[in-house]
């Protein structure tokens, strides 16, 4: 599965020995005590690309248990190492060199910074006495990288070096979880150093509260009781918080319907007959009904992401809120919050559990939300003569797989199809790029998920734009033979740049459309995967199940309608009530 | 079996403002902006100073001054930040600031707080007397002269300095520097104690 693959069999089984016997030998490097960092901090894979700079950490990772996958470029190093994390819960960790290498690298940091996904990024920096000279492959990169981390480090001494790097990891995934950097110049990395790692501690001037006020939490749980219309609204923070089950538990036992954020999908399963499943741009008729129309919204791990809530004016107009979350400075942000409780989802989630003086009297509300589902199903139409439906293509899909697959995306709208049209009822099964809605994710995410959980299957969803951004990955997913079945839902545009040009710049379609994309079935093919083309409704399922059944990462190429839109949309910047469910409902708002 | 269109749906009755806080549905309401004076205590080490003011200007917030210095301890510095936005955006400000890993505390001072600026003006050194006549009028003084030049220094509030920079117009000015606020609670409060 690793670099080092290519090494005959027994000569591998004694450099383990070896490398394990190494690893209880003395730190002399600088690069030994970050890679010794790394080890103490239960790091299992490194994704990353070499280079002149970061060579000497390669060096000591070489006797190291830790295994390096190398990526095609570095962008996709960052992403599989943040897929990596929002699977596993851990930080993932990618390497870059300097300059080039680093910068490749932000796309991937910044998309972990705004979902929250804790990840380790180090990159190589060139020698001290270089740094500000504008040296061969040098850029700032703790300056381009601060404003999305949780905090960049410039090591500065071979023997604080291993220390910087077990800071940055446990501040990774400490409290809201998110990306850290460490920079290192080469000659941290090549000085000689006796100096261990600390253990992996934050910083002492980080306070996390597990807990929030208890005083708080029964003025909150007094008003959610009291409430005739509440819901829970669910997001990502409770998957990252382990808090599910306890979400579960609390929902249930209260009987309050629950609707998920896109990063919350998986925290509370969508077969369940409270959830009302997901909200906003995209997001369910009936979710976004209930969010117009509640009285109390019990909002934990959200960060009101305005693809969540259109136009905050219209945004649950009625609602007194309560808002858990982890970081205070998500209070009040975007939505006031009557209720501020700072804690840990689970923790605060079992406070609000036990203060809870009854349930709320919410039959008719309950009543109310079932209509809307009637009203406002999520369907689409499939006349025999049609082209391909891409909500069909992932309906069947979800339909053969088993609970636990994981379920990866780039952005665009087959993303939104992906997060509509597959039921997820666990969490860590949904891996996609929110927040920065990065195109080109999904290639290298998949590769970080089934790394990460080996036994899972792995289904990622693409469109033909943004695979064509990271389409190298694929070498990788080939070369480390990962059982990964892409699915491009090709309808030859950026489709949702075109659903936008269709519906608000007049028809105009600017830029946005690809006829000139490449047979993926064959480029598949071409990189040593298994191709598939699929253009037929009637071949989905057996398409889809011979992608499953080879073993290794398997391309269908699928042809979808191109005048294919999606629906519901509230229009940016909109009121969640007034979504559209089809395109003349746009001239209306 | 498509439900209502969206303008025939239920409709609760109530809405916010752009600051997502719930308000009349009749009323116009708008928080307006008001001056801060945030203290900060940091870490004293390199790169403090582009994190901070780098978080003010990526979140724009609206920026009056920033001062900062050594304290007692070495290895702490302190920032005086003055922002002028609406409560809500002070409240981030605040949040954001504490979140920031070498912060160790922020405080808001209270309005009452003792804040002082200190100006270098430079002008002409044709009228030396006039000059510190008028220094003397903002309790200040000449520090420098030249034979074409006197440089004077003020010291006080913000106030006391645009007026004493509008009174030293009449005489040539060839440069002034300003330092922007510092501002330390007043009474035995220190910001130590939050630590």
């Amino acid at each position: 599965m690793s670099e080092r693959a290519s090494v005959p069999a027994e000569d591998e089984q004694q450099e383990e020995t070896e490398a394990e016997e190494q690893t209880q030998a003395p730190v002399t490097t600088g690069a030994q005590s970050v890679v010794r960092a790394l080890e103490n901090a239960g790091a299992e894979y490194v994704f990353g690309v070499q280079g002149g700079a970061i060579m000497p950490v390669y060096d000591a990772l070489y006797d190291s248990d830790i295994t390096h996958v190398t990526m095609a470029h570095e962008q996709g190093a960052s992403h599989a190492a943040d897929a990596y994390g929002i699977v596993t819960g851990d930080p993932g960790v990618c390497f870059a060199t300097s300059g080039p290498g680093a910068t490749n690298l932000v796309t991937g940091i910044a998309d972990a910074n705004m979902d929250s996904d804790p990840m380790i990024a180090l990159t190589g920096q060139v020698p001290s006495n270089f740094v500000g000279n504008d040296a061969f492959q040098e850029t700032d990169t703790v300056g381009i990288t601060q404003p999305i981390t949780k905090e960049s480090y410039f090591a500065n001494h071979s023997d604080t070096v291993g220390h910087d790097v077990s800071e940055a990891f446990a501040l990774a995934d400490a409290g809201r979880q998110g990306p850290t950097l460490v920079d290192l110049p080469k000659d941290i990395t090549q000085g000689e150093t006796d100096v261990e790692p600390n253990p992996p501690t934050t910083p002492d001037t980080y306070h996390v509260q597990e807990e929030a006020d208890e005083a708080d939490v029964q003025a909150a749980a007094d008003a959610l009781a009291a409430a005739d219309r509440p819901v829970i609204l669910s997001g990502g923070g409770v998957i990252k918080a382990d808090a599910s089950n306890a979400l579960r538990e609390f929902a249930m036992e209260y009987e309050i319907p629950v609707i998920t954020t896109m990063p919350g999908i998986g925290s509370f399963p969508e077969d369940h007959e409270l959830s009302l499943e997901w909200a906003g741009m995209h997001g369910t008729g009936y979710a976004n009904m209930a969010i117009t129309n509640t009285d109390c919204m019990l909002a934990i791990g959200t960060r009101f992401d305005d693809r969540l809530t259109g136009g905050v004016d219209s945004f649950a107009p009625d609602a007194e809120v309560i808002h858990v979350d982890i970081d205070p400075a998500e209070i009040s942000k975007n939505i006031y919050a009557d209720y501020p409780l700072i804690g840990d989802a689970r923790e605060v989630l079992r406070q609000l559990f036990d203060a809870m003086p009854r349930a709320p009297d919410a039959d008719e509300w309950r009543e109310q939300c079932q209509t809307w589902k009637d009203e406002f199903p999520m369907s689409y139409e499939m006349p025999d003569d049609e082209p391909l439906k891409p909500q069909y293509v992932v309906e069947t899909f979800s339909d053969v797989t088993p609970e636990d697959t994981i379920v990866c995306t780039g952005v665009g709208q087959h993303q939104m199809w992906a997060s509509q049209f597959w039921e997820y009822t666990e969490p860590r099964t949904w891996v996609s790029s929110h927040g920065l809605g990065t195109m080109g994710y999904g290639v290298p995410a998949a590769i970080g998920a089934k790394l990460a959980a080996p036994d899972q299957e792995v289904v990622c969803f693409d469109g033909d734009g943004s695979f064509l951004m990271t389409v190298q990955g694929l070498s990788v997913a080939v070369r480390e033979n990962l059982d990964i079945t892409y699915v491009i839902l090709n309808n030859e545009a950026v489709g949702m740049v075109r659903q936008w040009q269709d519906g608000f710049y007049e028809g105009r379609r600017m830029a946005s459309e690809y006829p000139w994309i490449p047979q993926f079935d064959k480029l598949a093919e071409a990189f040593g995967a298994r191709g598939f083309r699929l253009e037929d409704s009637e071949d989905v399922e057996e398409t889809i199940q011979a992608a499953r059944d080879y073993d290794g990462p398997s391309v269908i190429d699928a042809h979808i309608d191109p005048g294919e839109n999606v629906f519901p949309m509230v229009p940016s910047g909109g009121d969640n009530g007034l979504f559209a469910l089809e395109e003349d409902h746009l001239e209306m708002l | 079996m498509p439900g209502p269109a969206p303008t025939e749906r239920i409709r609760p009755e109530g809405r916010r403002n752009s600051q997502g806080i719930r308000v009349d549905p009749e009323a116009e309401v708008t928080h307006d902006p008001r001056q801060a004076v945030l203290s900060a205590l940091v870490k004293h080490k390199p790169g403090v100073l582009a994190e901070v003011s780098g978080l003010f200007s990526r979140r724009q917030f609206n920026i009056e001054s920033l001062t900062v210095g050594p304290t007692s301890d070495e290895n702490i510095a302190r920032m005086t930040i003055l922002i002028e936005e609406p409560e809500p955006g002070i409240d981030q400000a605040k949040k954001q600031l504490q979140k920031l890993v070498p912060v160790i505390s922020v405080t808001e001072l209270e309005p009452e707080a003792l804040r002082r600026e200190l100006a270098l003006i430079k002008v002409g050194g044709e009228k030396p007397d006039d000059v510190n006549a008028v220094a003397e009028m903002y309790d200040g003084q000449a520090v420098d002269a030249s034979t074409d030049s006197v440089t004077v220094e003020i010291t006080g509030s913000k106030q006391k300095i645009d007026a004493a920079v509008e009174a030293f117009k009449q005489f040539d000015v060839q440069e002034i520097v300003r330092t922007g606020a510092a501002a330390l609670e007043r009474g035995p409060k220190t910001l130590d104690t939050d630590v």
